[in-house]
């Protein structure tokens, strides 16, 4: 399912203006400096912030039309959204909670047994390592069969290896279930081996340039210019 | 022989009091916690009176209000035919409302306290915002319900001017253990006193026990 959006909202510091299409069973990966306004961008696709003017289509429904004064809420979006933090709900067990939204409990078996997290089943969200909650999250979005998925920075608590792991699990769920999505990040490893297509925001505009900006020939390494023109081929750390 | 029905209409009086607080309280702090209305503050300063106010000037003012002529009083006669003032009923409508600051402010805490982000996700994950405060907020919230139950039990078990302005001193009716403990002393009767006095120190004991437990949690 396609996403296609023009979003203009007056924050604290800069207006927020951009112009985007995600296409079909694509990634496409928000990076930026932090402050540059994507967690806002994606809370607003969600529905959780009301852009000040403009239009936000997924799939050929409309969720948010300023001229026509459509704003659908995030319950009515069918969208699945993955926080920065942990959001657990603290009160339920690992399975309660990827179950929340299911549709189907099986669906929430399934998705704990790809994640390696059937045995925590009956743990709460405090007794798990923090990989394994945002494993939980991750299953949690999923769970409930979303049309679109978006990412706010998952992995950016956890630990360069669990977020490696993390990332590659994902990618294989993503790709299995041809779902698309837009992922925030800051790192620009992570945003090249998730995404299909990377749309750097700073300031609360694209600006397609910044990536050449700031890894240019004469302030980075071959490899790492190598692979923003390669992106498939990259996982440099 | 002590008379032990004073401090059982004073137990049934907190009881029923604390039941219909806490479900009032609980929406009421959810619509000043994640709500934004106009004059939220004026409504919030006014469910906050009885905390500032000395009971005698509440229990006056109830006197009008829960009055045959009065709003409340002539709203229930409708419904039920008979009044509020003098009866049961009536002084469990006043300790409600003198109670209420008790019991709104443990829980508005609680509710602050539960991440924003939990309410969001579940928003996201498509509960509604009143699914969202049954199966998120509250469960999240539990320590301060309790805490709000239990306050607003040890208030009401200790209700004295409010009670004395609207409902008098039927026995059987309105005579609560407080006010049979005054009307003990006035009659010099210092061993009946003596004992309800004592009944009412290990209860207040033990449930603040429970509350500073609750609130360390």
């Amino acid at each position: 399912m396609s996403l296609q959006c023009k979003l203009i909202k007056q924050t604290d510091y800069f207006t927020i203006e951009v112009d985007f299409v995600c296409p079909e069973e694509k990634t496409l990966a928000l990076i930026g400096p932090s402050g540059s306004g994507k967690t806002t961008i994606i809370r607003m696709l969600a529905g959780l912030h009301k852009p000040d003017r403009g239009r936000i289509e997924c799939g050929g429904r409309t969720l948010f039309d300023s001229e026509n004064g459509i704003h659908l809420s995030p319950q009515k979006r069918e969208m699945g959204y993955v926080f920065q933090d942990y959001t657990l709900f603290p009160h339920l067990t690992i399975r309660e909670n990827a179950g929340f939204a299911a549709k189907d409990v099986q669906e929430a078996d399934y998705l704990l047994d790809y994640f390696g997290l059937k045995h925590l089943g009956d743990r709460k969200p405090h007794q798990v390592s923090g990989g394994e909650r945002q494993r939980c999250a991750i299953c949690q979005a999923l769970a409930k069969r979303p049309r679109l998925l978006l990412l706010d920075e998952p992995f950016s608590a956890l630990d360069v290896v669990t977020r490696r792991i993390l990332r590659t699990e994902l990618k294989r769920i993503k790709g299995e279930r041809k779902l698309s999505t837009i992922y925030v990040t800051h790192d620009i490893h992570e945003a090249l081996f998730m995404a299909d297509e990377i749309l750097p925001v700073v300031d609360g505009r694209i600006e397609r340039d910044w990536l050449e900006k700031i890894i240019s020939p004469a302030s980075s390494s071959g490899a790492q210019t190598k692979a923003l023109r390669e992106p498939k081929l990259s996982l440099v750390y | 022989m002590m008379d032990f029905l004073p401090l059982y209409l004073s137990i049934k009086l907190a009881a029923i009091s604390t039941l219909v607080l806490i479900g009032v309280s609980a929406p009421l702090a959810y619509l000043l916690v994640h709500v934004k209305w106009p004059g939220k503050s004026f409504f919030e300063a006014l469910i906050n009176l009885p905390i500032a106010l000395p009971p005698t000037v509440i229990g006056f003012y109830l006197l009008f209000v829960m009055g045959p002529r009065g709003w409340l009083g002539a709203a229930w006669e409708k419904l039920s035919g008979g009044g509020l003032l003098f009866t049961f009923t009536g002084i469990v409508a006043g300790c409600i409302f003198y109670s209420l600051p008790f019991a709104l402010q443990p829980i508005k805490a609680a509710f602050e306290k539960v991440d924003p982000r939990l309410r969001e996700n579940a928003y996201v994950l498509g509960l509604s915002p009143v699914a969202t405060f049954f199966r998120v907020i509250v469960p999240n919230s539990l320590n301060g319900i309790s805490a709000a139950a239990i306050l607003s039990f040890l208030h009401s078990m200790g209700a004295f001017g409010v009670i004395l302005m609207i409902g008098g001193s039927i026995p059987e009716e309105t005579r609560v253990a407080s006010i049979a403990i005054y009307e003990a002393v006035e009659a010099m009767d210092y061993d009946n006193a003596a004992k309800l006095s004592l009944c009412f120190v290990p209860i207040s004991y033990l449930f603040l026990l429970f509350v500073n437990r609750l609130s360390r949690k």
